[in-house]
C-alpha cells in the first residue's frame, strides 16, 4: 500500500514535472508570437502601413474636356456631348460571346455593335474597358442597371463623346477623332505624351483634330480614390481637376463653306479660299464629304466599307492631297515669269498658226483652239488662253528658270497649311528629272511645262494659295485655318500667323498688267465671261483644263465620246474684288470638262455670297462654253 | 425573516444546481474570448449578414453542451473512451469510402440530414482513448504500450490526413502525442522520433499534395505568388503590421472592410483582430489564452487520477495548439493550414468541439474530490 502510494506520488510528480515543461513550452511560443507581432506592427510598422495606404488608394486619372472647334462668326464645328455608354472590361470578363448574347437579350445590340466591339479588341488590346453599345437612352440605362448583376466587368459609364453638328459639313477640314489603339500608344509612348493620355480613349486622328491634338487635348487631373479589393471605386480622397483644351477659333466661315459644298452639286472637287491679306482659309472644301461623326467610337465595320469602296473617294482629302496637273491656271505665273525675267514685253506678239513645234523635232504641241488665235500679245494670251503663246515662251525661259521663279508662288513645294498630309505638288527642274529618272531634260519636255501640263501637278490648296500671293502683290501669308487658340477657361486668346512670311520680289507694273488680263478673263470675250456676266464687283480669273487621259498625236479631243471619268479635269483660280482683293480661290472640279464652263461659275457663287450676301437657288450650273 | 432566508437559501442551492459543475474561471475567461471574438467578427462580417447572431446561436449551442459535458463524471467518460473512439475510426472509414467531395476533399459523411466531418470526433476522441489506456495499464509503460499508443494514434491520424485534412490531422495527432507525452515517454525516445521525423522528411514532402506544397513554399517566400496562394498570407500580414502599436480602431480596418483579408471571418479573423486593435489588443488575447491555459493546466495537476490528468493536460494543450498554430500562420510564421482561432473563428463544429473540451475540464475540476476520497 505504501509502495503504491510513494509510486503514485512519482507518478504524480512525473506528470507535474511533463507538465511545467508543457507550460513552459506555451509560454515560450507565446513570446515567439509576441516577438513576431512586436517585429510586424512596431518595426515594419511603417512599412506595412503604407502597404495597406497602397492597396486602399488607387489614382485615378480624370480625362480633361476637349477644345471646341468653332468657325470666325462662332459656329461651333466640334463639341462634347455627354452620353452614357455600356463598356466591357475584357480582363474582368472570361466568356465575352456568351457576356454579349447576354447583353442582347437586354438591349439592342446590332450585329454591326458586335463587330465594331471585335475591331476595337482587335486594334486595342491594352484597353481597360471598351464600349460594346454607345449613346444608350435613359430607358436603356435603367433596363441594364436592373440586369447589371448578371454581367459582372460590364460596366455603364458616362462619357463626353465628341459631336460634330454640323455633320459632313467642312469634314475634311475638322478630321475626326477615333479611339486610341496600340499604335498610337507607341507613338505616344515614343513622344513621350502617354501620361497626358491616362484615362483619354480618343484622339485627334485627321485633320484639325489630329494636327492641334496637342491643344485639344487638355491635360488630365487625378483623383485619389479609395478601392476594395475588387477594384470598386468606394469614395473620392482628393481630387486636382483635369485643364480642358484649348478652344479653336477657325479662320473658316461656316456659311460660305456650306455655299462652296452646295456650288458643286453631285460634282468631285475641291475648293480652296484664302483671305489674301493674312491668309486665313475661309473655305476648304473636298466633295464628296464624310459625316466625322461616324468615327467618333469607332467606325462599324459596314459604313467603313462603304466609304472606302465608294468610287467617288469621300475620304480622299482632294484639297490637301489631290494632285492635279494645274493646266491653263498656270499661265498667268508663267506670263509673270516672262515679264520679270525679261523674255517677255507687254507688246511682243506672236502670230498663233494653231501650233508650235521645236527645230529638229517633228513633234507639234497645238493649241486647244484648232487653227490658232492670231495675233496673240500677252494680255491676250490670258485672257483667251493661249496655249502657242505659252509653248514659245517657255522655250525661251528653260524649265529651271520656271522652278525657280514660279516656285516663289509655292508651287512644287508644301504651302505650310495647319492641317497635316499636305502634298507638296510637282514642280518640275531638269535636276528633279535627274534624281527621278537619271534622265537628261528635254526642251520638249518644257513646253508643256508651260501650260501646266506635263510633269506638273499642284494641289487646289497650292492653287489658292498662289493665286492668293499673286493678289496680294507677292506677300506671301502661310495658309492657317486657326485664327486664335483660345484658353477654355480664361478666355484669352493667342493668335495664329499675324505676320507676312516672305516676299515675292515683283515689279508692280508687271503684277498690274497680268492682273488686269486676269479681270479680262471673266469679261466678254475671256475664257470665263459667262461666269462673270452680271457681277456686281471685278473678279479676276484664269481657267484652266486639265488632261487626264493623253492625247494622240492628230487625234480631236472630243469630250462627249471620253467616258466621264477620263474627262478632262475643269481648274479656275481667282480672287475679288480684283482692285482689293478680300478672298482668292483654287477651284478643281474632277473630270468637269472646262474650267470657264465647270470651275468659273462655283467662284461666282461663292464670290456673291462673300461680297454681297447673295445665296445661290441651286447649284453652279455648267455656263455655256467659253474655251478653255 | 426565516422565510427570507430560506427563499434566499433555496434560490442558491437552484443557482448552485443549475451551475452546476461548472467552473467559474475557466467560463469567465471563456466568455471574455467569445466576446472579443463576436465584437471582432461583428466588425469582419460586413458582406455577410446574420453572422454574428448565427455564430451567437452556435454559442448557445456549445455553452449547453459544455454545461452537459461539465455535469458527467470522469469514471463515466472513461467509459465512453472506447466506445467513442472505435466509432470515430469506424466513421473514418466510412468517410474514406462513401464521404461527400467538398473543395477537392472527402471530409463530409451524410447522417439522414445531418451532414458532418466525422475527423472533429477525433478531435477529442484520441486523448479520451489514449487516456483511458495508459490508466489501463496502471501506469506501467514498457514498450508494448508506447507502441500499441502508437497504433492507436496513428490510424485515424492516417486516414484523416488521407481526407486530406492537414490541419485536423495535425490537432489530432497533436492531442494524442499530447497524452503520450504526458503519460512519461522518455526523453530518448522522443529525440528518437524527432530525427526519425526530421530523416523522413523528405518521403512526406513527396507525400504533399500540390497544394499543400505550395502553402510550405509560400510561407518562404509568399511574394512568390502573389496573387494565388501568397495573396493570403501578404494580406493577413499587411493587415496584422498595419494595426501598428494601438490598431486602426474597431470597424476602422481598411484591409478588413475593403475586403484584401480573405476567409476573414474564419480562419484569418485574427488578422481582422490584429489591424483594429493593434499590438495591445495582440497581447491582451495572448495574455487571455494564457490564462485560459494557465486554468486548465491547474486543473490536469490537480486532477486525482490518471485518466484525468492526461486528458485535462492533453485537452488544455490542444487549445494551445489551435491558438498558436493560428496566430502563426496568419502572421506568416507558419503556414496556411486550416486551423480556426480558438472561441473566435466563427463556425459552429469548431465551438462544440472546444467547449465539449472545456466541458470535460470543468468536470474533472468538480469531480476530483469525489475520486479522492
Amino acid at each position: 500500500m505504501a509502495a503504491h502510494f510513494t509510486d503514485a506520488a512519482r507518478d504524480l510528480a512525473r506528470f507535474r514535472v511533463r507538465l511545467a515543461i508543457a507550460g513552459a513550452v506555451v509560454v515560450a511560443a507565446f513570446a515567439v508570437l509576441f516577438g513576431r507581432f512586436f517585429y510586424l506592427q512596431v518595426v515594419q510598422h511603417r512599412y506595412y502601413h503604407t502597404k495597406a495606404e497602397d492597396n486602399r488608394i488607387a489614382v485615378v486619372p480624370i480625362a480633361p474636356n476637349r477644345g471646341l472647334i468653332v468657325d470666325r462668326n462662332g459656329v461651333v464645328l466640334a463639341r462634347n456631348d455627354s452620353a452614357y455608354t455600356l463598356e466591357i472590361f475584357p480582363r474582368r470578363v472570361a466568356d465575352l460571346e456568351g457576356t454579349i448574347d447576354g447583353l442582347a437579350t437586354v438591349l439592342d445590340i446590332q450585329p454591326k455593335d458586335r463587330k465594331r466591339f471585335r475591331r476595337l479588341l482587335d486594334e486595342s488590346k491594352g484597353a481597360e474597358s471598351l464600349p460594346i453599345r454607345t449613346r444608350l437612352t435613359d430607358e436603356e440605362v435603367a433596363r441594364f442597371a436592373a440586369h447589371a448583376y448578371r454581367f459582372p466587368g460590364v460596366e455603364i459609364r458616362a462619357r463626353l463623346f465628341r459631336q460634330y453638328p454640323q455633320g459632313a459639313l467642312a469634314s475634311h477640314a475638322l478630321g475626326y477623332i477615333g479611339r486610341i489603339n496600340d499604335r498610337d500608344l507607341e507613338r505616344l509612348e515614343a513622344e513621350g505624351l502617354l501620361a497626358r493620355y491616362k484615362g483619354s480613349d480618343h484622339m485627334g486622328k485627321v485633320g484639325l483634330e489630329q494636327s492641334y491634338e496637342r491643344e485639344l487635348h487638355g491635360t488630365p487631373g487625378f483623383a485619389q480614390v479609395e478601392i476594395d479589393a475588387g477594384g470598386r471605386a468606394l469614395r473620392t480622397l482628393s481630387s486636382s481637376a483635369p485643364t480642358p483644351g484649348n478652344n479653336l477659333v477657325l479662320t473658316l466661315d461656316t456659311r460660305l463653306q456650306a455655299v462652296a459644298e452646295q456650288a458643286f452639286g453631285d460634282r468631285r472637287g475641291a475648293l480652296v479660299a484664302i483671305e489674301p491679306s493674312t491668309g486665313g482659309i475661309l473655305a476648304f472644301v473636298s466633295v464628296p464629304t464624310f459625316d466625322p461623326n461616324l468615327f467618333v467610337d469607332g467606325i462599324d465595320p459596314a459604313s467603313w466599307q462603304a466609304l472606302n469602296e465608294d468610287p467617288d473617294k469621300p475620304l480622299n482629302n482632294r484639297a490637301l492631297t489631290g494632285a492635279y496637273p494645274p493646266g491653263s491656271t498656270f499661265k498667268p505665273f508663267m506670263a509673270l515669269a516672262g515679264l520679270e525675267l525679261g523674255k517677255r514685253t507687254p507688246e511682243y506678239t506672236i502670230q498663233d498658226p494653231g501650233h508650235f513645234s521645236l527645230p529638229g523635232v517633228s513633234h507639234r504641241w497645238r493649241d486647244w483652239k484648232a487653227g490658232g488665235h492670231g495675233a496673240v500679245n500677252l494680255h491676250r494670251s490670258i485672257v483667251i488662253s493661249c496655249d502657242t503663246y505659252y509653248y514659245g515662251l517657255g522655250n525661251d525661259l528653260g524649265v529651271d528658270a520656271i522652278h525657280a521663279f514660279i516656285g516663289q508662288f509655292g508651287f512644287g513645294s508644301r504651302t505650310g497649311i495647319d492641317i497635316e498630309g499636305e502634298k507638296p505638288g510637282l514642280l518640275p527642274s531638269s535636276d528633279w528629272k535627274w534624281k527621278r529618272f537619271k534622265q537628261k531634260w528635254f526642251a520638249g519636255d518644257t513646253i508643256s511645262v508651260a501650260i501646266g501640263q506635263g510633269y506638273n501637278l499642284a494641289t487646289p490648296l497650292q492653287l489658292a494659295f498662289a493665286t492668293a500671293v499673286l493678289a496680294n502683290n507677292g506677300v506671301v501669308y502661310r495658309p492657317h485655318i486657326v485664327r486664335y487658340v483660345e484658353d477654355a477657361r480664361t478666355g484669352e486668346r493667342r493668335a495664329i500667323e499675324p505676320q507676312p512670311e516672305r516676299v515675292v520680289k515683283l515689279n508692280p507694273k508687271w503684277v498690274e498688267l497680268v492682273k488686269n488680263a486676269m479681270v479680262d478673263v471673266t469679261r466678254p470675250g475671256g475664257t470665263a465671261a459667262r461666269a462673270g456676266a452680271g457681277a456686281e464687283y471685278q473678279f479676276a480669273g484664269k481657267t484652266g483644263t486639265a488632261q487626264v487621259v493623253a492625247i494622240k498625236q492628230g487625234e480631236k479631243y472630243d469630250e462627249k465620246r471620253v467616258a466621264e471619268r477620263h474627262r478632262d479635269h475643269a481648274l479656275f483660280i481667282a480672287y475679288a474684288p480684283a482692285d482689293n482683293p478680300k478672298i482668292a480661290v483654287g477651284i478643281l472640279v474632277e473630270n468637269g470638262g472646262h474650267g470657264g464652263s465647270a470651275a468659273a461659275p462655283i467662284a461666282r457663287q461663292v464670290f456673291d455670297y462673300f461680297l454681297l450676301g447673295k445665296l445661290p437657288d441651286r447649284p453652279a450650273a455648267a455656263a455655256d462654253d467659253d474655251g478653255d | 425573516m426565516t422565510t427570507a432566508t430560506e427563499a434566499l437559501g433555496a434560490a442558491r442551492a437552484l443557482g448552485a444546481r443549475f451551475a452546476g459543475n461548472v467552473d467559474g474561471p475557466l467560463l469567465s475567461i471563456a466568455l471574455v474570448i467569445l466576446a472579443v471574438g463576436l465584437a471582432t467578427l461583428f466588425s469582419a462580417s460586413t458582406g455577410f449578414p446574420g453572422r454574428v447572431t448565427s455564430q451567437a446561436v452556435n454559442i448557445a449551442v456549445a455553452l449547453t453542451v459544455m454545461w452537459v459535458v461539465a455535469q458527467i463524471p470522469p469514471q463515466t467518460l472513461m467509459r465512453f473512451a472506447v466506445p467513442v473512439y472505435l466509432a470515430g475510426v469506424l466513421l473514418l472509414v466510412g468517410v474514406a469510402l462513401f464521404g461527400e467531395v467538398v473543395n477537392g476533399a472527402r471530409r463530409w459523411l451524410h447522417v439522414g440530414v445531418v451532414r458532418f466531418q466525422p475527423s472533429e470526433i477525433m478531435k477529442i476522441a484520441m486523448p479520451l482513448a489514449l487516456a483511458w489506456f495508459f490508466q489501463r495499464r496502471e501506469g506501467i509503460t514498457t514498450w508494448r504500450e508506447w507502441l500499441a499508443a502508437a497504433v492507436m494514434l496513428a490510424v485515424p491520424v492516417a486516414l484523416i490526413a488521407k481526407q486530406p485534412d492537414l490541419g485536423t490531422a495535425l490537432l489530432v495527432t497533436a492531442a494524442g502525442f499530447y497524452v503520450i507525452f504526458l503519460a512519461g515517454l522518455s526523453w530518448k525516445v522522443m529525440l528518437a522520433l524527432a530525427v526519425a521525423a526530421g530523416a523522413a522528411m523528405p518521403l512526406l514532402w513527396s507525400m504533399l499534395h500540390d497544394y499543400q506544397r505550395r502553402r510550405v513554399l509560400t510561407l518562404l517566400d509568399p511574394t512568390s505568388d502573389p496573387l494565388g496562394a501568397g495573396y493570403h498570407i501578404i494580406q493577413s500580414t499587411i493587415a496584422v503590421g498595419s494595426g501598428g502599436l494601438t490598431g486602426k480602431g474597431w470597424l476602422e480596418g481598411t484591409q478588413t472592410h475593403l475586403e484584401f483579408i480573405p476567409e476573414r471571418t474564419t480562419d484569418f479573423i485574427f488578422a481582422v483582430f490584429s489591424e483594429e486593435f493593434g499590438l495591445a489588443g495582440n497581447a491582451t488575447l495572448l495574455l487571455l489564452y494564457l490564462a485560459l491555459i494557465g486554468r486548465g493546466i491547474a486543473i490536469a495537476a490537480n486532477a486525482p487520477t490518471l485518466f484525468a490528468r492526461l486528458l485535462a493536460g492533453a485537452i488544455v494543450l490542444t487549445f494551445f495548439t489551435y491558438a498558436f498554430v493560428n496566430m502563426g500562420m496568419v502572421s506568416g510564421i507558419l503556414p496556411v493550414v486550416g486551423v480556426p482561432l480558438p472561441l473566435v473563428s466563427y463556425g459552429g463544429t469548431a465551438l462544440v468541439t472546444l467547449f465539449t473540451g472545456i466541458g470535460i475540464l470543468m468536470s474533472i475540476q468538480k469531480h476530483r474530490k469525489l475520486v479522492q476520497t
